[in-house]
């Protein structure tokens, strides 16, 4: 019995993405229940050093393909290099991240077997893997089975936990003759801003309609710069559509979908296209002068305040408490 | 330059899904269905690199059932120029045998760019672009807000967490269109009359077994119900929240 | 009623109401609040093929039937009653009596430009002494060698501001009726001019004003039919016209049963969204069967007026009336419904209800309908 599962770890400019731990902690769940090997594949160039992290989290080998053409990410030479190693798993799972997204469904279609997306559970059940998924931007969900081989499925980012389980983490070269790149990486380019993405974010401090105005976002910044460098801001589309905050900051049906472990909402009403970007958070906390607003219903914690006055003395608190 | 844009008809993103008593599915009755929004940016822009071209055509492939036509036509009317509705009955849900006979139906073209909404909002799966490049060995660029072409190339602009790729591919290529692309225009009214006269075909087919099956629909699960924070004042209720916080969800 | 549509219509509705809820929604406030005629809109409006929608190809319309101007001038007319009558008043009170009456010179040449939304038109009728009685009309046209001389001031006219053409009623005779003609002006030419601007209840961003009519030379080639066919020519435009404004009204009441069907479904009033109570569910009920009603019978009198050698003033008359009536009473209910909240500028519903005021008014007022209706059945 061997490589019963296998997790795409991701990389990028050489470092794994904190995703690829959560994976692989999947993985090695869903290994041990079918009493398997979960193995890692690690695609780029000089990327062995990365085995280690994946070890640490459970991978019993590490498949490693690396190659100058695989430096920076190339949809179809990564895929080439993936499902080379793929074949013969029996379930390959990886996160359902931008690269994810773009890459796993081309692995599957070249192995000629079929793919879950964006799963928000993955269980075994004997030999197969049921993916449990949000549709219709989460007004339904629904439970997929995959026969094929490997069955595929990508997770989505930040609701599987990362819990370290230390295994061998054995290095394995792969050695995988690759074509000519289709595709060519021409520049990266940062986003200019200090916090972390909004789909990293452990808290999200997001404003809506209420907000009034761009400049009444600074009370929402100083609460997410109080609640540490993993906090960034966000906004919904009212907010966007109006001007106040720019399209990358969108939490909802046509922004980021978000899974934080807290999502404050200052000022959003709760529109159904909202919740269906922050509806995965661990726990919201809706602050909303509005008594009536839909958001109330989904909160964890509700404050029917008035923003202006609510979240300044928020943020005293939050100093307060992480001074201790 | 020829383009073609696979287009999926979807429920409208306001629409109320009712899933049937017996978990199979949705209701579909009463629904309204629509061209999916992200593959509107693909009909927008490739008419614009028709207009900018001054040639070329535009055809939007559409894999669904005979619904489908009406959302087709929509395509036409915004101003693409040919309809093609792959008729594969309703309630298939395995993107592997969708993108397999759109590939083929693409390969018989001669298509210089594929555009596709970068996933399809009753799904939410976002795999048909990615496998239909691989099927037809061709290059596909996904989440793009941004194209620019020039001769046999074309320059993407790809959202990923945190910034942005720049990525050039050769053509023929597949681009999944993200929000932000272009802004889809209106139908006008010379193009809806229009719409009815241009090329519509229709070809019946059969997607064979479905690798990719859903087993079970449910509703959302429930989260558990929250509580209102009480406090004499903001000062007071501010207190109360950061202490919820910390020792009951501890997440600070 | 969506399925008795053509696919044709159905896809003009689906434009309408998307364009209308992208478009006019989010300006509809501030169109009204700062009496600002929305001319970025009508601009796009033209651009869509909107304001021209049923006059032939030819003519740079959109061949389309009236039905289809119904469903267009509804869906506007939701979120915007203000740009609705622009394109109502613009369509089938100026540039539908070119249309209808004019030489093919005419057509091409003022026709032509109000179809294609590149010119704005109006229609020069009402006066201080003639509004039900239109046949009071004391502007006068004498002519001159080649030109008539026209003298006189209209006032509560619609797009009068931004119009560049307005078809006018002129007194070239003595009879009553009989000596009625109607002539197109252009703006600039010299003494037509824009007399006072009209500060009203409602539909602040259309324009309601005087013209001012001091010896302007008029080409004699700009009357409409022949002398002495004014009046006749006035009542078959406001027969269409009225299809325009019944369509208004629908819109107005359609915006104002859904937004009640919100509100009601969001406030909570012991410790339930107040549209659990039957008082408001038989609000609601009433609304909407009346807005039906009144949709049928606007659409009744634009599928008779499509079959074209066809009498529809009864018809027509009978959905202004209704749909007007209705468009009032559903507001009226809509501020209810909202309670305290809808008298605030912080909701839609007192646009609607002041909007609506105006709809039982022009065109020919209710009772002016009910004339109509009458006389019809009477003469059998």
């Amino acid at each position: 019995m061997a490589k019963e599962v296998l997790v795409f770890a991701e990389q990028r400019g050489g470092a794994l993405r904190k995703v690829s731990f959560e994976m692989v902690t999947t993985g090695r769940k869903l290994a041990d229940s079918m009493g398997g090997e979960c193995c890692a594949v690690v695609v780029g160039d000089s990327v062995s050093g990365l085995a280690a992290d994946l070890g640490k989290y459970g991978a019993d080998k590490v498949f490693v393909v690396e190659d100058a053409k695989l430096k920076d990410y190339v949809p179809d030479l990564y895929a080439q290099a993936v499902a080379e190693v793929a074949k013969d798993a029996k379930v390959l799972i990886g996160g359902a991240s931008a690269m994810g997204k773009d890459l796993l469904p081309r692995v599957a279609a070249r192995l000629d077997t079929a793919m879950a997306s964006d799963c928000v559970k993955m269980d075994m059940e004997g030999d197969s893997l049921m993916s449990f998924r949000p549709v219709f931007a989460g007004k339904a969900f629904v439970t997929i089975k995959v026969n094929g081989t490997p069955q595929v499925a990508a997770g989505r980012p930040k609701v599987f936990p990362a819990e370290e389980n230390a295994k061998a983490g054995a290095v394995e070269k792969v050695s995988v003759s690759l074509g000519d790149a289709k595709a060519v990486l021409k520049e990266l380019k940062q986003e200019a801003g200090d916090r972390v993405d909004l789909t990293e974010a452990d808290i999200i401090v997001s404003g809506g309609r209420g907000m009034k105005g761009p400049d009444e976002y600074k009370i929402l910044e100083e609460l997410a710069d109080a609640l540490g460098s993993n906090a960034t801001v966000g906004a919904s589309r009212a907010a966007v559509d109006a001007g106040w905050r720019p399209h990358s900051d969108q939490v909802g049906q046509t922004g980021k979908t978000v899974s934080p472990s807290l999502y404050i909402a200052c000022g959003i009403s709760g529109a159904i296209q909202h919740l269906a970007g922050m509806g995965s958070s661990k726990y919201i906390v809706a602050v909303n002068k509005d008594a009536d607003a839909p958001i109330f219903s989904k909160a964890d914690f509700g404050i029917v305040e008035d923003l202006f006055k609510f979240v300044p003395e928020l943020t005293g608190e939050v100093k307060k408490l992480l001074a201790e | 330059m020829n383009s073609a844009v696979i287009m999926k008809q979807v429920p409208d993103s306001e629409a109320l899904i009712k899933l049937a008593p017996d978990g199979t599915g949705y209701v579909k009755e009463g629904v309204k269905f629509v061209m999916n929004p992200y593959d509107e940016f693909g009909v927008e822009e490739a008419l614009k690199i028709k207009e900018s071209a001054g040639s070329g055509e535009v055809t939007i492939i559409s894999l669904g059932s005979e619904r489908a036509v009406e959302a087709i036509r929509t395509g036409l009317a915004m101003g693409a120029d040919k309809g093609v509705l792959l008729n594969a009955g309703e309630g298939y849900a395995c993107a592997l045998g969708v993108a397999n006979a759109l590939a083929e139906e693409l390969k018989a073209g001669d298509y210089k760019i594929i555009f596709c909404g970068k996933q399809a909002i009753d799904d939410d799966m976002a795999q048909i672009g990615p496998m239909v490049a691989e099927l037809m060995d061709i290059p596909c660029v996904t989440v793009v807000t941004a194209v620019e072409i020039s001769g046999d190339k074309a320059v993407c602009t790809r959202e990923i967490e945190g910034g942005k790729e720049i990525v050039e591919v050769a053509l023929p290529a597949v681009i999944a269109c993200q929000k932000g692309l272009n802004e889809p225009r209106y139908a006008s009214l010379p193009g809806i009359m229009k719409a009815k006269k241009k090329p519509m075909e229709q070809k019946d087919i059969s997607l064979g077994d479905a690798k990719a099956q859903i087993v079970k629909w449910e509703a959302p699960p429930e989260r558990p119900p929250g509580r209102t924070i009480e406090g004499d004042d903001p000062a007071a209720k501010a207190a109360a929240l950061v202490k919820a916080l910390r020792e009951e969800a501890k997440v600070i | 009623m969506y399925f008795e549509l053509t696919e044709e219509q159905r896809m003009i509705y689906d434009m309408t109401k998307r364009f209308s809820e992208e478009e006019l929604k989010p300006k509809a406030e501030e169109v009204d609040r700062e009496h600002k005629y929305p001319a970025e809109s009508v601009a796009k409006m033209a651009e869509l093929g909107l304001m021209g929608m049923v006059f032939p190809e030819q003519y740079g319309g959109g061949g389309m039937d009236y039905v289809s101007y119904a469903i267009a001038i509804e869906e506007i007319s939701r979120h915007c009653a203000s740009t609705g009558v622009v394109m109502s008043a613009h369509t089938s009170l100026c540039a539908a009596p070119i249309y209808y009456f004019g030489t093919e010179e005419q057509k091409k040449k003022f026709l032509t430009p109000l179809a294609q939304g590149q010119k704005i038109g109006c229609f020069g009728m009402t006066e201080a002494g003639a509004g039900t009685d239109s046949a009071g009309t004391r502007t006068t046209a004498k002519l001159d060698g080649d030109n008539y001389i026209v003298n006189g001031t209209k006032n509560f006219i619609t797009n009068g501001n931004e119009a560049d053409i307005a078809v006018v009623m002129v007194r070239t005779g003595e009879h009553k009726h009989k000596g009625l003609s109607m002539i197109i002006v252009e703006k600039g030419t010299p003494g037509f001019s824009v007399g006072k601007l009209e500060d009203k209840l409602g539909i602040l961003g259309s324009s309601t004003v005087e013209l001012v009519f001091e010896e302007v030379k008029v080409p004699k080639d700009n009357l409409l039919g022949s002398e002495g066919e004014g009046f006749k020519i006035g009542m078959h435009t406001l027969d269409g016209g009225r299809i325009g404004i019944a369509s208004q009204a629908l819109g107005i009441a359609k915006g104002s049963l859904e937004e009640s069907v919100e509100f009601g479904k969001t406030r909570e009033q012991f410790g339930q969204p107040v549209i659990n109570f039957q008082a408001l569910q038989w609000m609601i009920a009433d609304m909407a069967t009346r807005l039906d009603a009144a949709r049928l019978l606007t659409w009744r009198a634009a599928k008779l007026k499509d079959k074209g050698d066809v009498r529809y003033s009864k018809e027509a008359a009978m959905a202004k009336l209704f749909a007007s009536e209705t468009a009032m009473w559903a507001a009226t209910k809509a501020i209810q419904i909202h309670g305290g909240y809808g008298y605030t500028k912080d909701y839609p519903v007192e646009r609607y209800f002041r909007d609506a005021k105006i709809t039982e008014i022009y065109e020919g007022t209710s009772e002016v309908q009910r004339l109509v209706i009458a006389q019809s059945l009477i003469k059998g």
